[in-house]
C-alpha cells in the first residue's frame, strides 16, 4: 500500500529525514518510535502533504501512485488520513458541518453520492458511540474550546467517519488519560481490516498495549535504525533509546 | 513564504467578472450643481413647496461646506478629489434594454446567479429579460401592496410618499439625519432622486420581510437614494435592502441617506447586502459609497437593529447608528465587511445612549484580502442621563494574505458612571495550518477559505433573514473565489 524509498526531507537548510525506507502492506499496523527530534512528526506531515517541508530525495509510492505529486486534499480523498498531534481550531464552523463537508468531498472524489444531513447525522451518531463522545461536541465549533483529550478523540472520531485506507496517528496518545487512551484505541482498532493500514507515531509504548502493532520501527536522527515486532516496543520502554542510538552509531562506523 | 501564501494571494487576485453596465441616456439634466438644478429636480418630481424649501436649505448648507473644503477627510480612505460639478444630478430611471430570454445574458453572469442560488424568475428580472405573466414584477408588487394596505402599512417609493403622504414626510424627513449632519447627507438632501418609504401603524406587525419586492426593484435604485421607515407604537417591520446579485452602475458616486424612527415598543430590523462594482484588480473604477444611515429609538422599549453584509464598492464610508432616546431602548449593529483587491472600507456604527437603561450591541467582522483595507470605526456615547446604559462591542478582523490591512478606531465616551461597557477586539489571519487541516480532510483550498470565512461571520449571518443568510454566505465565497490554489 505504502512504499517509502530513501526519503530525504529538509526544513530550511536543516535535513531532518536522511533516507527513510519503509514498506507498509494493507492490513498491517506499523509503529514508528523514537526520541524527540528524530523526525517522526516530520515523516507524518510529509506523508500528509504539508508544504513547509522540502523533499530533497527519494520517493513515496501509495497504491501505485507517486504520493508526493498529489495535493494534500487529493491524498485525503484517496484515503490518506492524518490524526494531528495538534488539531487545529476553526472558530464558528460546526464540527458536524465540517466533517460532513469533508466526507462529501471525499465521496464526490470517489464518484459516490453525497450524504444528506439526516444520513450523515445517523452515521456520525453511530461513530460517536464508538468513541464515547459527548453529543455536544457535534454542535460546537471544530476543536474550539475542546480539552486536549477531546481534541484527540475528535480526530479519531473523524477518522472513524471518513474510513481512510491509510491512517497516520501522530502522537495521538499525548495528552490522554488512561481511560481516554483505551477509548481512542478502541476507535482505532475498530478500523482494523485487511484493506487498511495504520501508521502509529509515538514516543511511548503504552498506546501499543491497546493498539498492537505488527511492526515497530525506531527512527533516530532521520533514519530508521531498527525494526522488529511488537516486543521491540517493550524493550524500548524498558531500556530507553540510548542503546539503539549506540547500536546505530556502531553500525554506521562499521560500514564507513 | 510557502505555496499556501501564494495560493491565498491568488485567491485575493480574482477578478470581478460579473455585473452589468447600464446604458444611461435621455432624461437627464446638465452636469453640475446650483440652485437652478435643485429647482429643476424638485419641479420634475412635482414636489410640494416644503420639499423644495428643504432641498434648497440643504443645498445652501452643502455649498457652504464645499467652499470651506469641508468634505470629511478623517476617514481612513484614499481617493482622488471628487469634482462635484462634473456630476449629473438627475436622471430619471430608465427601463433597461429588454432581452427576450436568458440565453442573451452573459453566461458568466448567469453562473454567478447560479452560485448565489437566485431563482430563475428573479434572474430574469435582474437582467432585464421580459418576464411572463406568472411572475410579472408589477403584479407581484400589486398583490404585495394590497396585502400591506389592508393592514394600513404604507410602503412605496419616496416620490410617491411625497405626493400621497406629505404630512408624514414633512414630519419625519430629516428628523434623524438632518441635512446639517454631514457633507454627504447635505448633498443627498439637496439632490436625492428617490428611495423607499415605509410607515407601519400602531400595533401592526408587518407580516412579511419587506425584501422580495424590494429586491426585484433594487436593480434600478438611483445614485442619491433616500429611505425613511417609521414604526409607530408597538409596530414591527423587517426590511432588506440591496441584493446579492452583482450590481454595476455607471454612477461612481453614491451618497444615500436612510432614516429609521421607532416609537414606543416598536421594532425595526434593517438588513443590507451590498455588492456593487468594486473596481478592477488595479483598483480602477468602482463605486464610491458614502452613506449616512441612522435610526432613532424615539420611544421607550423600542428596538432598532442594523445588519449589513458589505462586499462591493471601491470605497465604503458608512456608519449605521442608533440614537437610543427612549428609556430601555435597544440598538444593535451586526456587520460583515469584506475588502479585496484595492477596495477600502471605513465602516462601523454610532450608538448614542440618551435614555435610561438603554442597551447596545455591536458585532463587527472585517475581512481583508488582496490589498484591501478594512477599518472599523465605532462610537459609543453614554450621555449624562443614560443611567444604567450598557454596551457590548466586539470587533474582529480576519486577514487573508499579507498585503491587506485591518484597522480599528473605537471611540468611547461615558458621562454616566453607572454605565457598563465591554469591548473585545481580535485580529487573526487565516492560518496555513487551518487550511492544511481542511485539505487533509479532503476539502479544497477554496472551500477551506470559504468555510473559515463563513465560520468567522456566523454571528452576523444568523441575524439575517433565513434565505439571505444562505445567500450572503454564498456571496462571500463568490467574492473570494479563485483566490486560493
Amino acid at each position: 500500500m505504502l512504499e517509502i524509498k530513501n526519503l530525504r526531507v529538509k526544513v530550511g537548510n536543516h535535513e531532518i529525514l536522511k533516507g527513510v525506507n519503509l514498506t507498509v502492506k494493507a492490513g498491517e499496523i506499523h509503529s514508528i518510535m523514537g526520541p524527540n527530534g528524530s523526525g517522526k512528526s516530520t515523516l507524518a506531515q510529509v506523508l500528509a502533504g504539508r508544504e513547509a517541508y522540502a523533499v530533497t530525495g527519494g520517493e513515496v509510492i501509495y497504491q501505485g501512485r507517486n504520493l508526493l505529486e498529489m495535493a494534500p486534499e487529493e491524498r485525503a480523498c484517496e484515503g490518506v488520513f492524518l490524526a494531528f498531534q495538534y488539531p487545529v481550531e476553526i472558530p464558528g464552523v460546526g464540527n458536524t458541518y465540517f466533517l460532513k463537508a469533508a466526507l462529501n468531498a471525499i465521496r464526490k472524489h470517489r464518484g459516490l453520492e453525497e450524504l444528506d444531513a439526516m444520513d450523515f447525522l445517523t452515521l456520525a451518531k453511530e461513530k460517536m458511540k464508538l468513541l464515547e463522545m459527548d453529543d455536544r461536541l457535534l454542535t460546537r465549533s471544530v476543536n474550539e474550546g475542546f480539552s486536549g483529550g477531546e481534541k484527540k478523540r475528535n480526530e479519531i472520531f473523524q477518522m472513524a467517519v471518513l474510513e481512510p485506507r491509510l491512517s497516520i496517528l501522530d502522537e495521538t496518545d499525548s495528552g490522554l488519560d488512561i481511560d481516554a487512551l483505551r477509548i481512542v484505541a478502541n476507535g482505532v482498532n475498530a478500523l482494523r481490516s485487511s484493506e487498511r493500514a495504520i501508521l502509529v507515531v509515538t514516543h511511548y509504548q503504552r498506546l501499543l498495549n491497546y493498539i498492537i502493532p505488527d511492526y515497530v520501527h525506531v527512527l533516530v536522527d532521520g533514519r530508521i535504525v531498527k525494526s522488529g515486532g511488537k516486543e521491540l516496543a517493550l524493550e524500548l520502554e524498558a531500556r530507553g533509546y540510548a542503546w539503539v542510538e549506540a547500536e546505530a552509531q556502531a553500525a554506521t562506523a562499521a560500514t564507513a | 513564504m510557502s505555496t499556501s501564501t501564494n495560493a491565498i494571494e491568488a485567491l485575493a487576485n480574482q477578478e470581478y467578472k460579473y455585473g452589468f453596465v447600464t446604458e444611461v441616456d435621455a432624461d437627464t439634466i446638465p452636469r453640475g450643481l446650483n440652485e437652478d438644478v435643485i429647482r429643476m429636480i424638485s419641479a420634475k418630481k412635482k414636489e410640494p413647496e416644503f420639499m423644495l424649501e428643504w432641498r434648497l436649505r440643504a443645498y445652501r448648507h452643502w455649498a457652504k461646506l464645499e467652499t470651506a473644503e469641508a468634505e470629511p477627510t478623517w476617514a481612513n480612505l484614499t481617493y482622488p478629489p471628487i469634482d462635484y460639478q462634473d456630476i449629473v444630478y438627475y436622471s430619471a430611471p430608465k427601463p433597461k434594454k429588454k432581452l427576450n430570454s436568458l440565453d442573451e445574458v452573459d453566461p458568466a453572469v448567469l453562473q454567478t446567479f447560479e452560485k448565489l442560488g437566485i431563482p430563475l424568475e428573479e434572474q430574469k428580472v435582474l437582467t432585464g429579460v421580459a418576464v411572463d405573466a406568472v411572475f410579472d414584477s408589477v403584479s407581484v408588487a400589486t398583490t404585495f401592496k394590497e396585502k400591506l394596505a389592508e393592514l394600513g402599512i404604507i410602503f412605496c417609493s419616496f416620490s410617491e410618499a411625497v405626493q400621497n403622504h406629505p404630512d408624514l414626510v414633512q414630519k419625519y424627513l430629516g428628523s434623524v439625519v438632518p441635512y446639517t449632519d454631514n457633507f454627504f447627507a447635505a448633498l443627498n438632501s439637496a439632490v436625492f432622486s428617490d428611495g423607499s418609504f415605509c410607515y407601519v401603524p400602531k400595533g401592526v406587525r408587518c407580516p412579511m420581510e419587506l425584501s422580495t419586492y424590494f429586491r426585484i426593484n433594487a436593480a434600478d435604485t438611483g445614485q442619491f437614494e433616500r429611505t425613511l421607515i417609521i414604526a409607530d407604537e408597538a409596530a414591527y417591520v423587517s426590511y432588506l435592502e440591496g441584493c446579492t446579485a452583482p450590481m454595476r452602475d455607471s454612477n461612481q458616486l453614491h451618497a444615500a441617506v436612510v432614516e429609521l424612527v421607532a416609537h414606543d415598543n416598536a421594532t425595526i430590523k434593517y438588513a443590507t447586502i451590498q455588492n456593487w462594482y468594486p473596481g478592477d484588480k488595479e483598483g480602477k473604477g468602482g463605486i464610491y459609497n458614502f452613506v449616512t444611515k441612522r435610526g432613532k429609538c424615539l420611544g421607550k422599549n423600542s428596538h432598532i437593529s442594523w445588519t449589513q453584509v458589505e462586499t462591493g464598492s471601491a470605497i465604503t464610508w458608512k456608519y449605521p447608528g442608533c440614537i437610543l432616546q427612549g428609556d430601555n431602548s435597544v440598538g444593535e449593529f451586526y456587520s460583515v465587511a469584506l475588502t479585496n483587491n484595492y477596495q477600502q472600507a471605513d465602516t462601523g456604527t454610532k450608538m448614542i445612549h440618551i435614555g435610561k437603561n438603554t442597551k447596545s450591541t455591536i458585532v463587527s467582522k472585517g475581512i481583508s484580502a488582496g490589498h484591501g483595507q478594512n477599518t472599523y470605526r465605532g462610537m459609543v456615547k453614554i450621555l449624562k442621563g443614560a443611567r444604567g446604559a450598557r454596551n457590548y462591542t466586539q470587533c474582529d478582523s480576519l486577514l487573508i494574505g499579507d498585503k491587506c490591512g485591518a484597522h480599528t478606531f473605537p471611540y468611547i465616551e461615558v458621562r454616566n458612571a453607572t454605565a457598563q461597557m465591554e469591548h473585545e477586539a481580535s485580529t487573526s489571519k487565516i492560518g496555513e495550518d487551518q487550511i492544511f487541516y481542511c485539505n487533509q480532510r479532503g476539502i479544497s483550498k477554496e472551500d477551506a477559505v470559504s468555510l473559515i470565512v463563513s465560520g468567522f461571520c456566523k454571528q452576523v449571518f444568523r441575524e439575517l433573514p433565513m434565505e439571505f443568510a444562505v445567500e450572503a454566505q454564498k456571496l462571500l465565497s463568490v467574492s473570494l473565489e479563485g483566490s486560493v490554489g
